[in-house]
């Protein structure tokens, strides 16, 4: 019997049934791994056509909450050394007054990734750089740290690295002597998820930040950013940020 | 025409000469343990945070690049502008000039937060950047004036010395302005002012002319001889104008600024509240680097000490210059929201404190002693220091 069933399968059986194997073999991690990053074709997940932005609506952004800070520092691994000064922070809450109205706001500062960055500009070794869809980020393999970038951010957006850093989040590597800033949460974004901080504030019930496609007139942010005044940091820079805060 | 001049190396019995390098080889050293120590803990063991982020080292860089091109204009007054009396100081000058840059650009480079990754500096230039642009601008400039050192000093090239030292005087003010204008760009509050590339001039002029008067006497005096009087004479009146450009166009800075109402706060702060900041400037910059050594270069008799000693404050106020602009700018908070007062855990709207860290400054020291070392051991190998100096010079080309 059993010597038919080998009879039976054929030369031709034989190599089929091999190429699928070698075939499933090779290609399964490689859809495995693409299932685990989520992301899609490079083509597919930066185009021109959108510009990533935030709108931070100031009315609903209470002083002393810091819901944002805190899941930004846990997404990127962002941790407090003992030394606040060194430390690299990537959101911050600004608490500002009016000199002279007494008027009173809290509002969240990160990289406003400006259609003209500045950090850009200066960056002798291009490791500063705009994504096509308007995200600012630091290439951490060409980083020389000269910090020039961060003399020329007007926003105070940028930090470095002033030592060795230990138990990195994977999906935000960070380097001792490289610039660093918000990258916006580029890997939730290739994932189609939001913003660590954006999430965090919604999650919370604050409601006080949106992100979305600001070149979608369908999407909420452009819609907002049609209806309500809003405002950019500086915006006597000419330096057309993707961050705007509504209630300044 | 040049045939006249006689160049020889520096002389002097060779036991002196080491001597000489052994006392050079000590801030040399330090500096090379300063930075290794800085390229192993990082940046944590200097006294730079994330608020000051260029800090003692950039004083010394900067500074230096700044001496570099303006000590190339004695060279270009006697090459391009014809003034004969410099002619025998102009490979000096050159020298020295490239010698300040090597100092300066190897700080930059030491004070790189990753420091390992040098070569990726000059493989990967971002064309868009100022800064990058500079480091074309940096090697054309040492290129243009090690070609026109070449022209100088090769009898049978002499005749085409005009075109070349043309070309480095291009360079150099390419190069110097493109340094101002670095600052000038910025748009922190002490910065944001086109006027930084003349003031760079004007400054780079003076520190480029004292420390080449200070290195000329420490040559002659190395081999007990004068210097002519007709020279001396000159380059005490070259310093004097410099310096006199140099505080009239901080004047001018500081009191557009304040003037401005605009920029009223910060003027304010550079000029009566800003403490160490405030001092430095009235006491380092305009007082010891200004006010004192002109009212000295402006006597009509000056002994050569009288001269070396205006040199030495001449470079001393800059260095204060230098703090002032280079950390007092950093120091003064990033405006976010005009007339709001602002506040947070990353220290907005404070003014940023700042006590250099004992390796910044070894480095910073170890730059200087690069560009004495490199004057020194090139003095001493290549003849460059004119047979005679005592003489008044002969009017040459």
């Amino acid at each position: 019997m059993s010597a038919d069933a080998n009879d039976g399968l054929s030369r031709r059986g034989f190599l089929a049934i091999s190429a699928a194997t070698l075939g499933g073999v090779m290609l399964a991690p490689g859809i495995r791994l693409i299932e685990i990053a989520g992301a899609r074709a490079p083509e597919q997940s930066v185009s021109r056509q959108v510009r990533w932005g935030l709108l931070i609506d100031t009315n609903k952004c209470a002083p002393g909450c810091d819901d944002c800070v805190k899941a930004c520092a846990t997404e990127n691994g962002l941790k407090d050394t003992g030394h606040p000064r060194t430390d690299a922070q990537w959101i911050r809450k600004v608490e500002l007054k009016d000199m002279r109205t007494g008027r009173a706001n809290s509002v969240p500062v990160m990289c406003q990734h400006c259609e003209h960055p500045p950090c850009v500009d200066v960056c002798p070794t291009g490791a500063s750089f705009k994504r096509a869809d308007g995200i600012v980020l630091v290439d951490r393999h060409i980083c020389i740290g000269c910090r020039y970038c961060i003399m020329a951010c007007p926003y105070k957006a940028r930090s470095i690295v002033f030592e060795a850093i230990t138990d990195q989040n994977p999906d935000v590597p960070r380097g001792n002597g490289c610039a660093e800033g918000c990258t916006l949460c580029v890997h939730r974004i290739d994932r189609d998820q939001q913003p660590a901080c954006v999430e965090a504030c919604t999650k919370a019930g604050h409601n006080a930040m949106f992100f979305g496609d600001l070149n979608d007139p369908h999407s909420e942010i452009a819609q907002r950013v049609a209806k309500y005044a809003s405002t950019q940091i500086r915006a006597d820079f000419k330096l057309n940020p993707g961050v705007r805060y509504q209630g300044l | 025409m040049a045939e006249y001049l006689i160049y020889h190396e520096l002389g002097g019995p060779s036991r002196r000469f080491w001597s000489l390098l052994g006392l050079l080889a000590v801030p040399l050293a330090l500096a090379a343990i300063a930075y290794f120590y800085m390229e192993h803990y990082g940046h944590i063991v200097t006294g730079m945070d994330n608020q000051i982020v260029w800090g003692m080292p950039h004083v010394f860089a900067v500074f230096l690049i700044i001496a570099a091109t303006g000590a190339l204009n004695i060279a270009m007054a006697a090459s391009v502008f014809g003034k004969a009396v410099y002619r025998p100081v102009a490979p000096l000058s050159a020298l020295v000039s490239l010698a300040l840059l090597a100092g300066g650009l190897a700080l930059v480079m030491l004070d790189l937060g990753r420091s390992d990754r040098m070569v990726v500096a000059a493989m990967q230039l971002n064309p868009e950047s100022l800064l990058s642009r500079r480091v074309i601008f940096y090697d054309g400039y040492m290129a243009s004036v090690g070609v026109y050192m070449w022209f100088l000093l090769e009898p049978r090239m002499n005749r085409y010395v005009k075109p070349v030292a043309i070309v480095a005087f291009l360079w150099q003010l390419l190069l110097i302005t493109s340094t101002g204008l670095e600052f000038g760009f910025n748009f922190r509050a002490v910065y944001d002012s086109v006027l930084y590339a003349p003031m760079f001039i004007a400054f780079s002029s003076a520190y480029g002319a004292a420390a080449l008067i200070l290195i000329l006497l420490a040559a002659c005096g190395w081999e007990g001889r004068d210097v002519s009087g007709e020279l001396l004479r000159r380059l005490k009146n070259w310093l004097g104008v410099s310096v006199g450009a140099s505080l009239f166009f901080a004047i001018l800075f500081l009191g557009t600024k304040y003037e401005l109402v605009r920029s009223r706060d910060v003027a304010r702060f550079l000029l009566f509240d800003g403490g160490v900041y405030t001092a430095l400037l009235w006491l380092g910059q305009i007082a010891l680097g200004g006010v004192v050594p002109l009212a000295l270069l402006l006597r009509s008799r000056l002994s050569r000490s009288g001269i070396a000693a205006a040199a030495a404050m001449v470079l001393l106020g800059g260095l204060a210059q230098m703090y002032v602009t280079l950390i007092g700018g950093q120091a003064y908070p990033q405006i976010l929201f005009p007339g709001m007062i602002e506040s947070s855990s990353y220290f907005d709207g404070e003014i940023h404190p700042y006590a250099p860290s004992l390796v910044e400054v070894l480095l910073g020291l170890g730059g200087v002693a690069l560009a004495a070392s490199i004057v020194a051991i090139v003095l001493r190998a290549i003849a460059l220091l004119p047979e005679r100096l005592d003489p008044p010079a002969k009017p040459q080309a």
